[in-house]
């Protein structure tokens, strides 16, 4: 009574092809990751006239700029990458920023948010975090230098608010999403018509896992900044996490100093990104932590997701990432 | 999480659909939880609001995650947790020993209905709830109906909440075959029925001993089994392939490479929407200048470097051609033989997706492929009618009407048939005035000796 089975007469799922010239098997899932996030960048940069790329030198956005430069092969990539500044930057990373730029022949636009302090446009806040202060620095950049759309390495896996966003994301003149008032978006016909002052996030890797991003990496032999990866540093405990020791994260007094072996999850201001002890030496090994991890990036390492329950949400609504 | 074979796994997309209420977040939840994909720390953030919402009075205390709202894995918005209702779609992924999954949870409210088409628009199968209490409602009819239209592969359909009618068989017959007369009528190829209960989690990851009537396979198995719509189509379809942009790296050319090798080169960059295409394959360029068809051949395909002796969907890849074209972006590449004509008369069905109702008359755009034209509105020749499944007649198009038209574009686009060709039937109405998408559009054939002569 179950009515009919399309598929017996098929052959089963992922039964293997002989030669070149047989039909096909389904691509493999990073393969067709792979390709919708071509097909993404390339609309993005038919159809808008100032498109960027956010690029911080995290793994996310690396991952991003490295399928960009794989969508436009032998051309080079055709916008310039915007990088928010926190000022509260790891240094090995700035230096895989500004190295990664110059082998890409790329154009670097930087947004400071120690400019903005500095002007007395923007003020530091009570926990010190910087994360969430980007969010001017980088409306500021985007109507500045007239973006109309701006490339981000948003995943939907990272937090339910960004569960929620579309691929490209419309933007009003005050960068905010809303997130009741999303445009329908039908197959993979992306609309990104939008006003004056207007502008369009995209999102090319939004169905990316953490591991997916990882198995990648793996597979394509991506430089990463070196703190991704298995190291030694002095840090101290706060907030269940590994604080790394620097200008800008000095422990307390009752914070002890210890040197562990450590990598990052992920990358962002300095003040409020922990590290996770670990010996993932490459990426391989990397891979293997991840699909064996019982904790999410964020939860494991940002204490700005931390605030509260709706903490990405009320960001983004602001007009962050 | 389960090991997963990287190398072979398959992507399968699929959306929930149902009314509101009928348990579909709580069904994701469950299957979420039970294939073991909720880290601890999204686990205990959601423990932590459900127990501050008073979640968790439940009687009977049977199961894990009996004291947690699942559906908060996926309610993620401030206002979705507000009401108890999803808003808008989420998306969450994981993956089996046979498949990584990418899921849609998308609200039953018919007001986020414009949110259910597109969660669908994109899916293998459709997972339709249905409250076994409540049986077939007229929001389960309209998702079904959103689900033929956009002819979604498969449709399973769960009659959920299966423990507060304890576990009859005879309440699951009944909702099975209210289910499969709708189907029925609207001539849904593929359903399978399956009893859940999401809060406890019969038959959605573990076969349920409490329903030893049932004797199919749980939903995750179905889930696992069922053949992705690139599995299913691209064998079987015509190469097509919408230009996305012409590369001609002179002048700006990626670093590292010799410029006297790249001197001439001119690809097309796209992804293939249907088919498979190799070197030396026979193409007919379908051009934007109306009504032209040039045809020559494939001289190679690359990719970031590498020269592939063949492509199929949904590779996005860049053709070389044989013979030097005036080629740009919204061409359509196809297999030669395999294509009437572009044509400017487009017969279509369209799910209105905005408050702002259609009217004969009305000038729109639409977006197909990687092109945008103009586009009248002559007719509208019906509306379905969600009761009957029936068409009847229409003056025009309101909020989550599923109807049909006639638009005449302003210069042809190379359209087909939705039901044979997904990708290249597939058009979006939007509004001129502030872009906004109006409608998802699905074009039909021009029955026999109606409209105007495909050839050109
Ligand atoms: N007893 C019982 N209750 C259930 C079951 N599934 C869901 N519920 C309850 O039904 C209510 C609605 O569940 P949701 O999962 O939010 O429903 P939904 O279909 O996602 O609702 P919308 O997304 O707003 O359309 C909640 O109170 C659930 O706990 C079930 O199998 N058994
Ligand atoms: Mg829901």
């Amino acid at each position: 009574m179950n009515t009919a089975y399309l598929t017996e007469d098929r052959p089963p799922v992922g039964a293997p092809t002989t030669a070149a010239s047989a039909p096909r098997a389904a691509l493999s899932s990073l393969d067709a990751l792979e390709s919708e996030a071509i097909h993404i960048i390339r609309e993005v940069v038919a159809e808008f006239e100032r498109p960027a790329l956010l690029f911080s030198g995290g793994k996310d956005s690396v991952l991003m700029l490295h399928l960009a430069t794989k969508a436009f092969w032998p051309a080079k990539v055709p916008f310039p990458v915007l990088h928010v500044d926190t000022g509260h930057n790891f240094p090995e990373v700035l230096e895989f920023r500004d190295r990664t730029v110059e082998r890409l022949g790329l154009c670097l636009v930087v947004g400071s948010v120690q400019e903005f302090i500095d002007r007395g446009e923007l003020s530091e806040r009570a926990d010190g975090t910087r994360n969430p202060l980007q969010t001017v620095p980088l409306l500021d950049a985007i109507s500045r230098h007239r973006f109309d759309a701006v490339f981000g390495g948003g995943r939907r896996d990272e937090d339910k608010a960004r569960a929620k966003e579309r691929i490209l994301s419309l933007r009003d003149e005050f960068g905010q999403w809303d997130p009741r008032n999303q445009r329908p978006e039908l197959w993979n016909l992306y609309n990104g018509r939008h006003t004056v002052g207007q502008h369009v996030r995209a999102f090319p890797i939004s169905n990316w896992t953490e591991l997916d991003v990882w198995r990648y990496i793996e597979r394509e032999g991506i430089e990463l900044p070196g703190l991704y990866y298995a190291h030694e540093r002095e840090v101290f405990r706060r907030d269940g996490m590994w604080r790394a020791v620097g200008e800008v994260s000095q422990p307390r007094d009752s914070e002890e100093v210890l040197t562990r072996t450590v990598r990052y999850r992920t990358v962002g201001d300095m003040s409020c990104t922990g590290a996770v002890e670990s010996a993932a030496a490459t990426a391989h090994d990397v891979v293997i932590e991840v699909a064996a991890s019982t904790l999410t990036e964020r939860g494991a390492t940002r204490a700005d997701d931390r605030i509260s329950e709706a903490a990405m949400e009320d960001r983004k609504k602001d007009g962050y990432f | 999480m389960t090991t997963t074979d990287f190398q072979t796994a398959t992507l399968f997309r699929f959306a929930t659909a149902g009314s509101v209420d009928d348990g579909k977040s709580t069904l994701v939840g469950r299957l979420l939880h039970d294939s073991k994909s909720i880290l601890a720390d999204q686990l205990e953030a959601v423990t932590r609001t459900s127990a501050e919402r008073g979640f968790g009075g439940s009687a009977s205390g049977r199961g894990q995650g009996q004291q947690i709202d699942l559906a908060l894995l996926t309610d993620g918005l401030r206002a979705e947790r507000e009401q108890g209702i999803t808003i808008d779609v989420a998306y969450r992924y994981f993956a089996t020993e046979k498949r990584s999954f990418i899921l849609a949870d998308c609200p039953g409210h018919v007001q986020y209905t414009k949110n259910t088409v597109t969660g669908a628009s994109t899916a293998d199968a459709v997972v339709v709830l249905i409250d076994a209490r409540k049986g077939v409602l007229e929001q389960t009819r309209r998702h079904l109906a959103v689900a033929r239209l956009l002819r979604v592969p498969h449709i399973v359909a769960a009659v959920n909440k299966i423990d507060l009618v304890k576990f009859s068989e005879a309440v699951f017959r009944d909702v099975e075959e209210q289910l499969l007369r709708a189907a029925a009528e609207l001539g849904l190829p593929d359903v399978r029925v399956v009893p859940v209960s999401a809060l406890e989690g019969d038959n959605v990851v573990e076969l349920s001993a409490r329903t030893p009537w049932y004797t199919g396979p749980a939903l995750l198995e179905v889930l696992e089994t069922l053949p992705a719509v690139d599995e299913l189509e691209t064998e079987l379809e015509a190469f097509r392939f919408p230009v996305q942009s012409v590369i001609r790296p002179q002048g700006a050319l990626a670093p590292g490479l010799d410029p006297e090798a790249f001197r001439d080169y001119r690809g097309y960059a796209g992804q293939l929407a249907s088919g498979v295409v190799r070197v030396g394959d026979s193409v007919t360029v379908l051009g934007s200048a109306a009504g032209t068809q040039i045809t020559t051949s494939v001289a190679g395909i690359d990719f970031a470097g590498t020269s592939l002796p063949q492509a199929s969907a949904p590779q996005s890849v860049v053709l070389r051609l044989s013979d030097d074209i005036d080629i740009s972006r919204g061409d359509l590449l196809v297999e030669t033989g395999t294509f009437a004509a572009a044509s400017q008369d487009l017969h279509a069905s369209l799910c209105w997706l905005s408050p702002k109702p259609l009217c004969e008359g009305a000038k729109v755009l639409i977006k197909h492929g990687s092109r945008t034209v103009q586009g009248l509105v002559r007719s509208i020749t019906g509306r379905l009618d969600l009761a009957s499944f029936s068409e009847g007649p229409a003056a025009d198009l309101g909020l989550n009407d599923i109807g049909t038209v006639q638009i005449r574009l302003a210069s042809a686009l190379p359209v087909e048939d939705y039901e044979r060709h997904r990708r290249t039937g597939a058009f979006l109405v939007i509004d001129p005035v502030d872009g906004n998408t109006l409608a998802a559009g699905i074009a039909n054939s021009v029955p026999d000796g109606e409209g105007e002569p495909r050839g050109g």
